[in-house]
């Protein structure tokens, strides 16, 4: 017994839990205040966060190597599912994102290509290692388009976007030509622009860029998510309005407060100095799976852990960005902290993923 | 193999270097946010702060209830009751006609109340919810409330509505209540009351009702509660009371109102009574009225066509805003005046051949032939117009107008209601201002002047006044409608008129001559049929005020289109040993004084002395909507403590 709890814990990364953890506690603490003070959601959250540091630590024990095995598998099975869902996929608020699957239930494979696909570019990049030219990176930019072209058509551009960061950040860290990426931003701004020009974009993607742009023309509908959070944050000052104190929070006047803009009720009781706190853990955090990227052994598990790393990264701060009104709304969880099962999943699994390059550095080396 | 080494190590340089780009730019997003919160947080901490109080906290004005009106004995006049009323937003509905028949599938919605909105809606273009329908019934509310889904902006609210339970009984006297306009609201916001009628719909637009607007309304309390995002509320933090208005006690006694009313019949006119050693209004008549009622919940645009464009004039308030020679009435003032004058004395004697001849003018008096040897009191009694003829002749016009001005006469007696006229007591100073072309006041304009005809302009309200304070031996008391101020909470009254206004030097033996010639008339003279067998003794003056100049002609009233036959005036005081009441009555185009306006007074008066009379007149009328109010009154007294 004593042996089987030492071989879990052997793989676990002490500082990278002890953050994880702690930002999960911390959110847990504002949940608690978003859902009204009631433990019915604050437990099953709870739940969800057990199942999923389980999986952590399965993934953990598991070597990269063993782990790049599911890469061409999982992308299989990711792209299946993502065509399923446009072929006959749940429309909820009129976007297909979901699967019914019999006996397994409702599922979104949007979610599983945020592993998979930085999985598969990374597994790639080290078949063809020290070796690599452009033609590579053509491969690897259809790799990404194709996951990303499906999702976009849900339509979920958030989402979309995610997956295809994720994607660049394995090629960016896989030495992708600064031309290339230069030219590809220029690429990217002109398709923009005529995706707005040429009415590629859905009336409620406009909106909500337009909304970005002057929140207070529209203080009913669309905007008001905007600036209802503006006002949570802003008038928690300093020190904010104490735990469950927030007005915004309890006035219904926060609108999904318990899964996106969880943010905001933290802010709005918490004030600045919750803010400072909670930047800081993220900080040491995405520092600490820095350090582990820096020291991975191989090409594997450099790109995996980096590509992780700069995804924690990125769902932080374009969640916190989008709460405080410096980013367009799109549907992005605060890691470790928003209310739901599937996100919470697929950050630790990133998370069971980086330990594994951290703990099985030394037997590859050997 | 060196090659690919090589390759690997340059591969993890490039990638080394790479990833410390990637750090850099997380720090700079983590800095890019924390500024952000700084920027919320702190520099902009104080205008959120404001946003969320705005959000969180509701002020729901609380409207005052408005102060009851009730006569000198607490009959009540005006007052309130609670009733749910079906209101529309106009602003969320767009189509208001499809609004409405929808409403009329639920309940019914007379044509009337569809002209009301209209009419309100056209008014005051507000953003507020306007009522369609008032008085709901319970089933009504009941049936609204479930189709409530089907309705959007159509909202049902238990609101105080103001109700005169006796119509059109004094309706010139207490006027009525009706919703603030644009103008008004400007007023109110300009005389910095904007606090007190937070939540007030409706405001005094005549008589009683709008110049005691300040006493009655009261003013608005506030509660402050905290909302959530549907504006639901949650909790109460913190109140502010209403302070109710003020009731009102009138100096006007309702029956005698009442029997002074119904004493008219169908005839046009004014009454005043006056209690002269008060001031005290008693009834204050003007005929035909309307039905204050009417006005409450908006005027339906028929019913203010139909009042507007009636040639009886229903909205003329006569005592006060009617102008007309006084006629012979003018004549036991002008005897006073004499004497006061040293004009004349009470025994000086003329000689009455039936005309005056001055110059080249002539006048004829109302007795082809002549009243014979006229002194004083037989020229008050007879009316002799040669005697006043000839007294006009020989007074200085602005002694005259000094004289006069201390009854009040061409001034404004400053009873309490707005919109009084001043009338023309003609001087020297008039005639020029007047006439520029014409300024000088010739002997012939005072001969007219002398019989009450001429440029003598006043209204029945002056008349009164001068009546009460000739019966009061000169001390005049400002004449009022509203005896008594009445603090709803505290119960405290205060009299709106304690002490006489001046006093004025009136001789004694004067004064008696006049009695004498005004107690004359009654027994032998032209009030004596109106006033036979009266069991009290009273004083007065017949009169008729010239419509139609008829010159040289005989007067014969049934040859004379209807209106324009002269009117018809009534003075008299009673009883004359020391007068309890002065009362004075014009009839419009009712011929005679002694056949139109006597009859009218002599009801008033025996009503006046005999409290059996006075007590029939309201039992007999309106007993279930008076207990009604009576009921609500005290209700509202007793939660007002």
């Amino acid at each position: 017994m004593q042996q089987l709890w030492a071989k879990f814990t052997d793989h676990l990364d002490p500082f990278l839990f002890a953050m994880v953890t702690a930002i999960a506690a911390l959110g847990l603490l504002v949940l608690y205040s978003a859902v009204g003070e009631t433990l019915g959601r604050v437990i099953s959250q709870s739940q969800k966060m057990a199942i999923a540091v389980v999986i952590m630590i399965l993934i953990a024990n598991l070597s990269p190597q063993f782990i790049a095995r599911f890469a061409v598998p999982l992308y299989v099975i990711g792209i299946v599912l993502l065509i399923g869902v446009a072929l006959g996929g749940e429309v909820v608020k009129g976007a297909r994102r979901w699967l019914k699957i019999p006996g397994i239930g409702n599922i979104q494979p949007s979610e599983i290509m945020k592993i998979a696909l930085p999985l598969i570019l990374a597994w790639y990049f080290e078949r063809h290692e020290g070796s690599m030219n452009w033609r590579n990176f053509l491969v690897a930019a259809v790799l990404v388009v194709i996951p990303f072209g499906l999702v976009v058509r849900q339509p979920d551009l958030g989402t979309a976007l995610l997956i295809g960061a994720c994607g660049f950040y394995v090629l960016f860290l896989a030495g992708l030509d600064w031309r290339i990426i230069v030219g590809g931003a220029v690429m990217g701004g002109l398709a923009l622009w005529a995706a707005w020009e040429f009415n590629w974009l859905h009336d409620y993607q406009k909106e909500r860029v337009l909304n970005f742009i002057s929140p207070q023309n529209d203080t009913q509908d669309a905007g008001w998510h905007t600036i209802q959070a503006a006002i949570a944050i802003g008038s928690g000052g300093l020190f904010g309005k104490g735990w469950g104190n927030g007005t915004q929070t309890h006035l219904e006047f926060l609108p999904e407060k318990h899964t996106d803009f969880i943010f905001a009720v933290y802010g709005e009781e918490f004030g600045l100095l919750g803010g400072v706190v909670l930047i800081l853990l993220y900080l040491m955090f995405i520092g600490r799976c820095f350090v582990i990227t820096a020291n991975a052994s191989n090409l594997f598990g450099r790109l995996m852990a980096g590509s992780m790393t700069l995804m924690f990264f990125t769902y932080a701060f374009v969640n916190m960005g989008m709460v405080t009104g410096m980013l367009p709304v799109v549907g992005v969880p605060l890691p470790f902290v928003s209310f739901g099962g599937t996100a919470l999943i697929t950050l630790f699994i990133a998370v069971g993923v980086l330990m594994s390059v951290q703990s099985h550095r030394k037997l590859v080396n050997s | 193999m060196a090659s690919e080494l090589r390759n690997y190590d340059q591969e993890l340089f490039w990638f080394q270097r790479r990833l410390s780009l990637a750090a850099m730019l997380v720090a700079l997003g983590f800095l890019a946010l924390l500024g952000r919160f700084v920027y919320l947080q702190v520099i902009q901490h104080k205008h959120f702060v404001t946003l969320a109080e705005a959000n969180r906290i509701d002020i729901q004005p609380e409207a005052p209830n408005r102060g009851i009106i009730t006569d000198r004995n607490g009959v009540v006049l005006a007052s309130n009751y609670s009733a749910y009323t079906l209101e529309i937003n106009p602003q969320k509905v767009t189509d208001l006609d499809a609004a409405i028949d929808e409403i009329g599938k639920i309940i019914e919605v007379s044509a009337r109340d569809r002209r009301r909105f209209k009419r309100l809606f056209d008014e005051f273009r507000t953003n507020d919810s306007l009522p369609l329908k008032s008085r709901l019934t319970d089933e009504e509310v009941a049936r609204v409330a479930a189709n409530r889904y089907r309705l959007p902006g159509v909202e049902i609210k238990a609101r105080l509505f103001r109700q005169y339970p006796y119509g059109e009984v004094a309706s010139h006297v207490v006027g009525y209540i009706g919703r603030i306009s644009q103008g008004e609201k400007e007023r109110i916001e300009q005389q910095n009351l904007a606090m007190s009628y937070k939540g007030s719909d409706y405001i005094g637009k005549r008589g009683i009702e709008l110049s005691y607007e300040r006493d009655l309304h009261g003013s608005a309390g506030s509660t402050e509660v905290e909302v959530d995002a549907n504006r639901r509320v949650v909790r109460v933090l913190s109140r502010k009371p209403s302070v109710i208005g003020n009731n009102l006690q009138l100096s006007l006694d309702i029956r005698l109102q009442k029997i002074a009313e119904d004493a008219f019949g169908t005839k046009r006119g004014a009454l005043v009574a006056i209690e002269p050693s008060t001031g005290d209004v008693l009834a204050f008549v003007s005929k035909p009225g309307y039905d204050p009622n009417l006005f409450v919940d908006g005027i339906d645009p028929q019913s203010w066509d139909a009042l507007r464009d009636s040639p009886d004039k229903p909205m003329l308030n006569r005592p006060l805003q009617g102008g007309y020679p006084p006629g012979s009435t003018y004549k036991p003032f002008m005897a006073l005046m004499a004497q006061e004058l040293g004009v004349r004395t009470a025994g000086q004697t003329i000689r009455d051949p039936g005309y005056f001849k001055l110059g080249k003018g002539h006048w004829n008096d109302d007795k082809p032939g002549g009243h014979g040897i006229v002194d004083m009191v037989k020229s008050i009694i007879v009316s002799c117009d040669t005697y006043y003829y000839q007294l006009a002749s020989e007074l200085d016009i602005d002694d005259w107008h000094g004289f006069m001005k201390k009854f009040g006469f061409g001034q404004k007696t400053g009873v309490d209601i707005d919109g009084e006229l001043t009338g023309i007591l003609p001087s020297r100073e008039w005639k020029a201002k007047r006439f520029p072309k014409d300024p000088k006041l010739h002997v012939g304009d005072q001969v007219s002047l002398g019989i009450g005809q001429g440029y003598n302009t006043f209204t029945p309200m002056q008349l009164a006044y001068a009546t009460a304070v000739l019966a009061n031996r000169g001390v005049a008391y400002k004449p009022h409608l509203v005896k008594r101020i009445i603090d709803a909470k505290t119960g405290e009254a205060r009299l709106t008129q304690p002490s006489p206004a001046y006093t004025i030097d009136l001789k004694p033996a004067h004064l008696d001559v006049v009695f004498k010639g005004l107690a004359g008339v009654v027994t032998d003279g032209t009030g004596r049929s109106a006033f036979a067998s009266a069991k009290y003794v009273s004083g007065g003056k017949t009169g008729t005020a010239q419509v139609y100049s008829l010159r040289g002609s005989e007067y014969i009233a049934s040859q004379v289109a209807e209106r324009l036959r002269d009117h018809a005036w009534y003075i008299a005081m009673a009883p004359m040993d020391k007068p309890a009441i002065a009362v004075v009555a014009l009839v419009e185009n009712g011929g005679f004084g002694a056949e139109a306006a006597a009859p009218i007074v002599r009801k008033v008066m025996d009503a006046y002395f005999n409290p059996v009379l006075l007590d029939a007149a309201i039992k007999r009328d309106v007993p279930a909507s008076e207990a009604i109010a009576i009921a609500a009154a005290q209700r509202e007294v007793k939660r007002a403590r």
